[in-house]
């Protein structure tokens, strides 16, 4: 009788379940579609800087997934990227950028300008081929001013004063088309880009739920999360929710941490 | 209907357009950038700065031609700084040329390259899909110049002026624009000779109207008038 060894297990990729998965399919159970944020995404120049806007549904095939995402990417602190996709592209690829873009700042002691954000994006999507399905609208106002660009899942570019994109930006567009005009005022801009996207929500299956907004000026930035929620919850249960089961609290302990850094006066270093 | 992919390659449906005249070159393009059939920027910048005294005409694939034009101007930046005097042309084509010949099996584009140098004066050279490069009195490309290829053989002369020839780049542009359904938006010029380079813009209204061709209008209540009221 032969006894098998037993072979230690070696580091690396184990890729046990996909025989599963393999029988699985066979057997006919579909396999997920990937997260999608059918979206509608824009952004417009105005008088002072920038607004972008979003709504707020990521769709799974049919399904809503999440009824209240965040589409509006931080990249800088005078840089948004909204994006619309697969929502797992559009997250890895602005975080990635926005900490390359956090290292170029410690590097040239300089704020963030929007072309550098560009540049990167764009190279970085070109050479994935649009295999990283990502498209993007980014604004941000620096020190040569207010800039706005749209980035396709290829790579290319355009500059816009107004720009739309995701399966809303027909609907959106339309509202642009017919409204935009230069150096409007922010109560305007806000306005307009708050119909745009509703014009997304209200007509494009993939876009729904809530309105965010980002207003970016010269040393400025507000972020209004949920600025609009025009799709309340129709039936809500007026009890509200009770979880039953709550962790007891035995004793609390709290143990402030050491300080990070301390900053001592020291004299000049001397040749 | 189709359905709109957003995932499609943006391209550049496009007509662009290099003529030489006596005392260097005028480039010409449409400003339509398509995404299958939803015009995605109705008014982009197809002719691309690479140095000050040479641009590029961008064609087919917008991914494609933009980083290609990144890199030339980027080559084109060092040699300048190496070679202590401005490029001339036929160095940046060539450049271009390398980049599109030795990338040919992963590269869609088809670009036209034109300025003025001191040595040669003004030149066109064009470098379609393979990586060939070809220098021509004038040059046409993109998916709208099928449409031009009799009207430059019957309209094109050499030792023309200045205003001859950017009169020509206009007329062709619109003639294709008015043709192809991949070119659209307004005719963007550029005319670079000794002295320097200069921009030029011409919206829709700006051009001359075809064969079955409508005026243009801001609106269709112009044309439609106010409509009825509705009775209850």
């Amino acid at each position: 009788m032969t006894k098998s060894l037993d072979v230690p297990p070696k580091g690396g990729f184990s890729f046990d379940l996909c025989r599963r998965n393999d029988m699985l399919e066979k057997k006919g159970l579909k396999a997920p579609t990937y997260l999608k944020t059918g979206t509608t995404i824009v952004g417009l120049v105005f008088k002072d800087g920038i607004i972008l806007g979003a709504d707020t549904r990521a769709t799974e095939g049919p399904i809503v997934a999440d009824k209240n995402c965040e589409k509006i990417h931080y990249m800088a602190p005078n840089i948004y990227c909204c994006g619309a996709g697969t929502a797992a592209d559009t997250e890895a690829v602005t975080d990635m950028v926005s900490s390359q873009l956090q290292l170029h700042r410690y590097h040239t002691g300089r704020e963030s300008r929007v072309v550098t954000a560009l540049t990167l994006l764009k190279r970085h999507l070109f050479n994935y081929q649009g295999h990283v399905s990502a498209a993007l609208v980014l604004g941000g106002v620096d020190i040569t001013g207010p800039h706005l660009h749209t980035i396709y899942p290829h790579g290319s570019t355009d500059t816009l004063p107004f720009a739309t994109m995701g399966s809303g930006s027909l609907a959106a567009m339309s509202v642009f088309e017919s409204k935009y005009q230069e150096n409007l005022t922010r109560e305007q801009g806000v306005k307009l880009v708050v119909e745009a996207i509703c014009a997304g929500i209200f007509n494009d299956l993939g876009s729904g739920s809530n309105v965010d907004v980002c207003v970016i000026t010269k040393g400025n930035k507000e972020y209004l999360r949920n600025h609009l929620t025009p799709n309340p919850r129709t039936f809500v249960n007026p009890k509200g929710f009770t979880f039953s089961k709550k962790t007891e609290v035995l004793s609390t302990k709290i143990i402030p941490l050491k300080e990070k850094v301390e900053v001592i006066e020291g004299d000049a270093m001397e040749e | 209907m189709d359905q709109v992919d957003f995932n499609a390659p943006h391209s550049m449906g496009t007509t662009i357009i290099g003529v030489t005249y006596n005392g260097g070159v005028v480039l010409g393009a449409d400003s339509r950038t398509s995404t299958g059939v939803y015009v995605a920027n109705r008014a982009s910048d197809k002719i691309t700065k690479l140095t000050d005294n040479v641009y590029v005409c961008r064609s087919g694939s917008a991914a494609d031609s933009q980083v290609v034009s990144d890199y030339v101007r980027y080559f084109l930046h060092q040699h300048t700084i190496q070679l202590g005097q401005p490029a001339t042309v036929k160095v940046a084509a060539n450049l271009v040329r390398l980049l599109a010949y030795n990338n040919k099996n992963n590269l869609q584009t088809g670009l036209i390259v034109g300025g003025w140098d001191k040595y040669e004066g003004g030149q066109i050279y064009g470098v379609p899909l393979g990586g060939t490069i070809v220098q021509q009195p004038f040059a046409i490309g993109g998916s709208g110049s099928s449409y031009l290829y009799g009207f430059f053989d019957q309209a094109w002369k050499e030792g023309m002026t200045q205003d001859e020839a950017e009169e020509l780049v206009k007329k062709a542009v619109s003639l294709a624009i008015a043709r192809d359904g991949a070119s659209g938006g307004v005719v963007r010029t550029v005319i670079i000779n000794s002295e320097g380079v200069t921009r030029n813009f011409y919206p829709g209204d700006q051009l001359p109207i075809w064969h079955d061709e409508l005026e243009s209008h801001n609106s269709l209540l112009d044309i439609l008038g106010a409509p009825e009221p509705m009775n209850i």
